[in-house]
């Protein structure tokens, strides 16, 4: 027994010990600089955290929470973290507070092999370098669509019909799955509805016009499919969505196109390959997606050494190059050379060539988001009417821009 | 004890207490007072994001802050007097709903403050007389088991107490969300549908149960230890003289304990006061928010990195007047006690 026991180890400290030799070789060089990364922590962040990790000396914290650590953690200095990972909102605060520092330098350096489509620039600088797109996209189990022929909704009046004939047929416990719960979840529910319905949520001079029609048909529409999901769909987010689709809980839902590679893993998902993606539905007949764009990438803190910022950056080219493409090639819609779009990138790719805008990285924008993200949660447990619920989300809005003097 | 002695024994503490509670205490004070807004400037931004084939570029009038020349944030603080205040109060809108015809209760429920305080309210008050019942209730039945298994017994029930608040709260929310082991297996025994987290009431009953279960162990201990204490002549006179039961406890065991009452009151009033891991842990914000999420909802910096210091500074004033005002009943009584006779 104990001879067993002891042969198990020696096995298993071999496969270990064999493991990471291979990994390390999978980096081209030792990095010999102590680096620390702090981004989301969706599976194409544990992919490229994963492939950063075997250049050595690299640690990398995932927290979906990262968006309220970075603006501290970047504005001490030194900072606290040398590579942030962020995207079109997540880059606003940093950019506002002047934390992170242009990469044309070391693009030109280390660079090559990034596309131009990879270069984020503002004011004709480089400040960061994206990785992949994400949107939240139409994802439905395209097993039980054939089996009610349920033609693919295109709008979202389609997907309350498509809706109310899945309750119907028993199929699955919930129809929908959104992410509503209070703060970033369900603002981007509303703004993407307030979109798709023809709004514009900021006028040039910063202020909101929320109470608009375009408002009241949003909140209306998010009421109306929300009889159609889990009671408690005000504590959900996008973890919660994707588990209720892996359980085969629910069999639709607009979501981030970041979660669809968590549906194709057998170890946690009772429904790989059943799962198809699409554009998200128009909000009227004829309408662009409801839907907005992003992109999700790294920046480097500006309140570290050029050794640093230099040893960083040559990390984070390790990886995002073909190399951790390829092994993950479905894990994301990436825009590094060496990806092949495949099924998970359709729905992305729709949406996008439908017209689906990109998310503005503007503090305007990221105001909308938080006033909508404290306010929306009222109308749909039904303390205020929608009308109500759209003066106090101006309101907070207009009180945040004060303080920021965005509006005078 | 000589008062210079006396005074130099307590001056190391009083220090203590003045640098790092009295001025905080008046650093936030004055921060609720003063409102710093961000010096703005409105340039001409090309922005570039990534589309599918090529790059979107698009020029757009953006509102960027001002940077000093050491890279910080330039920013402008002016008094603003008690408009933070008004500002989380809002007692305009409180007029006005009651006022003819203003909606009355509802209105003034849909004020995240007043919404927050009569959750606050209605924790503490309902909580406390619970976790004293039940603390003592714990204390009596451990106290009269065998003294063989006193010692475990104890341990078992101060474990509720040593969980650390947010796990707890998170575990007992994994069990009773829509897909947790006790709702399916109440499903599975009643034949219907429960959805514990989809209204606000019965969250509130949850997150209610879940303190008095987490606290309960502290009256519990504080209570254990009074009762060693108890006189045993006046017990055993108690049931020579033929009281029940009852009588004891009514007359001989809590007047005895009615000091660790106050006292156990006094912290459980200041900490329920300050409820706030039942609101992460349950992730009851869209039905239920307490005073100290309040705060610290305006203190999280927002999608743009700004914190809401002020109204934070405001609001955590405001919870704090409000401990004060809950715990001065409490306090008179504990004084009148301790004061010198004649």
């Amino acid at each position: 027994m104990l001879q067993r026991l002891l042969l198990a180890t020696l096995l298993t400290t071999g496969i270990a010990t064999g493991i990471t030799g291979q990994a390390s070789a999978a980096c081209a060089y030792r990095n010999t600089v102590a680096l620390k990364t702090l981004s989301a922590g969706f599976d194409a962040w544990k992919a490229v955290t994963a492939a950063w990790a075997e250049c050595g000396n690299v640690q990398s914290e995932l927290d979906q929470e990262f968006r309220r650590k970075q603006p501290t953690a970047f504005a001490a200095n030194p900072a606290l973290y040398q590579i942030g990972g962020v995207a079109n909102n997540t880059i606003v605060p940093l950019l506002n507070a002047g934390t992170i520092r242009p990469l044309d330098d070391l693009v030109a350096k280390y660079g090559q092999q990034l596309t131009p489509n990879q270069l984020i620039r503002v004011d004709g600088k480089i400040m960061a370098v994206a990785m992949m797109v994400n949107t939240q996209h139409f994802m439905y189990r395209e097993d039980l669509l054939k089996e009610l022929a349920i033609p693919v909704p295109t709008t979202w009046d389609e997907v309350l019909d498509a809706s109310a004939r899945i309750k119907a047929s028993g199929k699955v416990q919930y129809p929908l799955g959104a992410t509503m719960k209070p703060g970033f979840d369900i603002s981007q529910e509303f703004i993407n509805m307030f979109l798709g319905f023809g709004g514009v949520p900021v006028k040039a001079d910063n202020t909101p016009s929320f109470n608009t029609e375009a408002g009241v048909k949003a909140l209306t529409m998010m009421k109306a499919i929300s009889a159609y999901m889990d009671p408690e769909f005000l504590t959900s987010e996008s973890t919660f969505v994707a588990r209720q689709f892996q359980q085969s809980k629910i069999a639709m839902s607009n979501l981030w196109a970041s979660r669809a590679g968590s549906l194709e893993s057998a170890a946690e998902s009772q429904v790989v390959g059943k799962v198809v993606m699409a554009a998200a539905p128009a909000a009227m007949k004829g309408g662009k997606p409801a839907t907005t764009l992003w992109w999700d990438g790294f920046v480097i803190a500006k309140n570290i050494t050029d050794a640093e910022a230099e040893a960083a950056f040559r990390v984070a080219m390790e990886g995002i190059d073909e190399e951790m493409v390829k092994a993950n090639n479905n894990t994301a819609v990436w825009l590094i050379k060496g990806y092949t779009p495949g099924r998970s990138a359709v729905g992305a790719i729709a949406s996008a060539m439908a017209g689906a805008p990109n998310y503005p990285s503007t503090s305007a924008m990221g105001l909308v988001s938080a006033a909508a993200g404290e306010s929306v949660a009222d109308f749909m447990t039904g303390k205020k009417t929608a009308e109500k619920t759209l003066i106090d989300m101006e309101a907070n809005y207009l009180l945040r821009a004060k303080e920021q003097g965005l509006v005078k | 004890m000589k008062p210079r002695t006396l005074a130099l024994f307590v001056a190391p503490s009083a220090v203590l207490m003045l640098v790092f509670i009295a001025l905080p205490l008046v650093l936030v004070a004055v921060q609720s007072l003063y409102a710093t807004t961000l010096v703005r400037e409105q340039i001409s931004v090309e922005t570039c994001t990534p589309g599918f084939l090529a790059q979107t570029c698009t020029t757009t009038m953006r509102s960027q802050v001002k940077l000093d020349p050491s890279g910080k944030q330039m920013s402008e603080t002016v008094f603003s007097g008690l408009d933070a205040y008004r500002l989380v109060l809002r007692l305009d809108q409180l007029a006005g709903a009651f006022a003819p015809g203003g909606g009355g209760y509802d209105v003034v429920m849909a004020i995240d403050f007043w919404r927050a305080l009569r959750f606050t309210l209605t924790f503490t008050v309902l909580t406390l007389p619970l976790v004293i019942g039940l603390g003592l209730v714990i204390a009596l039945a451990v106290n009269s088991s065998l003294r063989a298994v006193r010692g475990p017994l104890v341990f078992v029930s101060l474990l509720p107490f040593i969980v650390t608040p947010v796990i707890g709260a998170l575990a007992i929310r994994w069990l009773f969300v829509g897909d947790g082991i006790l709702t399916a297996g109440l499903r599975l025994l009643l034949q219907s549908d429960i959805s514990l987290f989809a209204q606000g009431w019965t969250i509130e009953i949850l997150m209610l149960l879940y303190r008095v279960w987490h606290v309960a162990p502290f009256a519990f201990i504080i209570f254990y230890a009074g009762l060693q204490t108890l006189d045993r002549d006046a017990m055993e006179s108690a049931i020579i003289d033929g009281a029940s039961r009852f009588a004891r406890l009514r007359y001989v065991v809590i007047p005895h304990l009615m000091p660790l009452v106050v006292f156990v009151a006094l912290i459980h009033l200041m900490d329920a006061y300050r409820v706030f891991e039942e609101v992460v842990g349950f992730t009851s914000q869209a039905h239920r928010i307490s005073l100290q999420w309040l705060t610290f909802s305006f203190l999280m910096p927002d999608e743009t990195g700004n914190r809401s210091i002020t109204r934070a500074s405001a609001s955590s004033m405001l919870t704090m007047i409000g401990i004060v005002i809950l715990l001065i009943p409490l306090v008179v009584r504990v004084w009148r006690d301790h004061k010198p006779r004649g």
